[in-house]
Formats: structure tokens, C-alpha cells, sequence
């Protein structure tokens, strides 16, 4: 479960409401499918001498 | 420590690995510069970078924790190049800030992502690995090549600051765009850059 990380020394902030708001943020982009420039990025790591290589 | 070249099988599991990270790059990156485009352009600079730096990864180790290092200093490499200044987009703010937001939710995330970008670039990231990207105050402190003191205290700093934004509804319309601003974030993040690229570069 997600609970709050660690809160060694907060005294005065228990847990604000955003906190959780900021793990969706970050959720919310990682689960996005993958643009497709992802894909052919990925592809041409295989074949780096399809594209002249540097 | 030597590098040792990869066996065909070793460079399949790297890409495997490394492919199952991007979202999780996308995602920091996100956070870190806002604007999606550029993020993304971000995280492919990174895994370019990765991929030909994949003799440096030590199987068994976090990829996502390795990755993000390649990536925040990409990231810190393209803001002292000016990259991202001004770069926050109106129009995307907009698009974001009008997008029906759910009435029951306490928090807008739009407001909460705008909040998060007001934040000098170090406590942004400190936030992010610790209270989004779910890392241990210890790899954060890794991550970004400074003390575990240092990083609670940039994630306290950062709390409190985005506590007082949302709880007194004192989100600047446009941060990066602050002229007072640039210097100084510009100033810190030349101290961080300098010391972190040693750290991925090499």
C-alpha cells in the first residue's frame, strides 16, 4: 500500500492533502501508453547501423 | 570500475529493463520540466544516452534509479543551456487548468503541478523522487549525488512550501517566467550540475 514515505521529523504536517495528489500526478503519467517514438526509439537501439550510427 | 563488454543476452535484458523504466521517466521528467513535449524529448535524450552508457550499469542494481540520474543530468545540462527557460506554456497551463476538474477532489492536480513547478529545480526533484517516485531518502540522496540530510531537508522545504501554495491558494500564474527567479535557480542549479556530473557522466 501506498502509505506516506518517511516522516522522521514532520511534527507540525501530519500529511497534507496533496500528498497523495502527487503521487497521481506521477501514476497518472506512468500509466500512459508509450507514444510511438518510444517504440521506434527503442527499435533503432537494435539496428544502430540502420541509421548511420554517428 | 571496468567495463566489461555485454553478451548479446546481457545487451537484450539491459533494453528490456531499461524499456520498463521509461514511464517511470516520463513521469519524473514530467514533473520536473511540466511541459509534456519536452519532457518526453527528455527521456529520449536519456535513454540514448543510457543505452550507449550501458557498460556503466551494474546488473542487479536499480535501472530506474540509474536512469533517473542519466536523466537529471540531461536535464540539468539543457536548463543551464537555457533550455527550459520560459518554458513554461501558457496555453498547456491553460488547457490543463480548464480541463474539468472533479469537484469531490480536494486537491486540482493542475494547480498542484503548476505549484510544483514554482519550486526551485533541487527541492522539485527531491519531492519528486521521495513523495511521487516513491525512493528512500537514501537513493534519492544517490540520485542526485548529495548527502540524505540534504535531500529531507530540500522534501521538508519543498512540503512546506507546497502546503502554504495549496492551503493559501498562492500559486504564482507563471513561475518560470519570473525574472527574479532565473538567476537564482540558474545560480543553483550551476553548483548542482557541476558536482552530478562527475556522478553520471564520468
Amino acid at each position: 500500500m501506498g502509505s506516506d514515505k518517511p516522516q522522521s521529523g514532520d511534527k507540525t504536517v501530519p500529511k497534507p492533502d496533496w500528498t497523495d495528489g502527487l503521487k497521481d500526478l506521477y501514476d497518472t503519467v506512468v500509466e500512459e501508453p508509450l507514444p510511438d517514438s518510444f517504440k521506434d526509439l527503442l527499435a533503432k537501439l537494435d539496428n544502430p547501423s540502420s541509421d548511420g550510427n554517428s | 570500475m571496468a567495463e566489461t563488454k555485454r553478451t548479446a543476452a546481457q545487451k537484450l535484458e539491459f533494453k528490456r529493463e531499461l524499456e520498463a523504466v521509461i514511464p517511470h521517466l516520463r513521469a519524473f521528467a514530467r514533473g520536473l520540466c511540466g511541459r509534456p513535449d519536452v519532457a518526453d524529448d527528455l527521456v529520449q535524450e536519456a535513454l540514448l544516452k543510457a543505452w550507449a552508457a550501458q557498460e556503466r550499469f551494474e546488473p542487479g542494481t536499480s535501472m530506474r534509479a540509474w536512469t533517473f540520474v542519466i536523466l537529471r543530468n540531461a536535464y540539468l545540462t539543457d536548463m543551464r543551456r537555457n533550455r527550459f527557460r520560459g518554458e513554461y506554456d501558457e496555453s498547456v497551463a491553460e488547457r490543463i487548468l480548464t480541463a474539468p476538474a472533479s469537484q469531490e477532489e480536494p486537491i486540482h492536480l493542475s494547480d498542484l503541478h503548476r505549484a510544483l513547478l514554482t519550486l526551485p529545480p533541487e527541492r522539485r526533484e527531491a519531492l519528486l523522487l521521495v513523495g511521487a517516485g516513491g525512493f528512500s531518502y537514501e537513493e534519492a540522496a544517490n540520485i542526485c549525488g548529495c548527502a540524505i540530510g540534504t535531500i529531507k531537508s530540500r522534501v521538508g522545504r519543498a512540503r512546506v512550501a507546497l502546503t502554504s501554495m495549496m492551503e493559501e491558494g498562492s500559486i504564482p500564474q507563471r513561475s518560470l517566467d519570473d525574472a527574479g527567479a532565473h538567476p537564482a535557480i540558474l545560480q543553483e542549479l550551476e553548483s548542482v550540475a557541476n558536482k552530478s556530473e562527475e556522478i553520471a557522466e564520468s
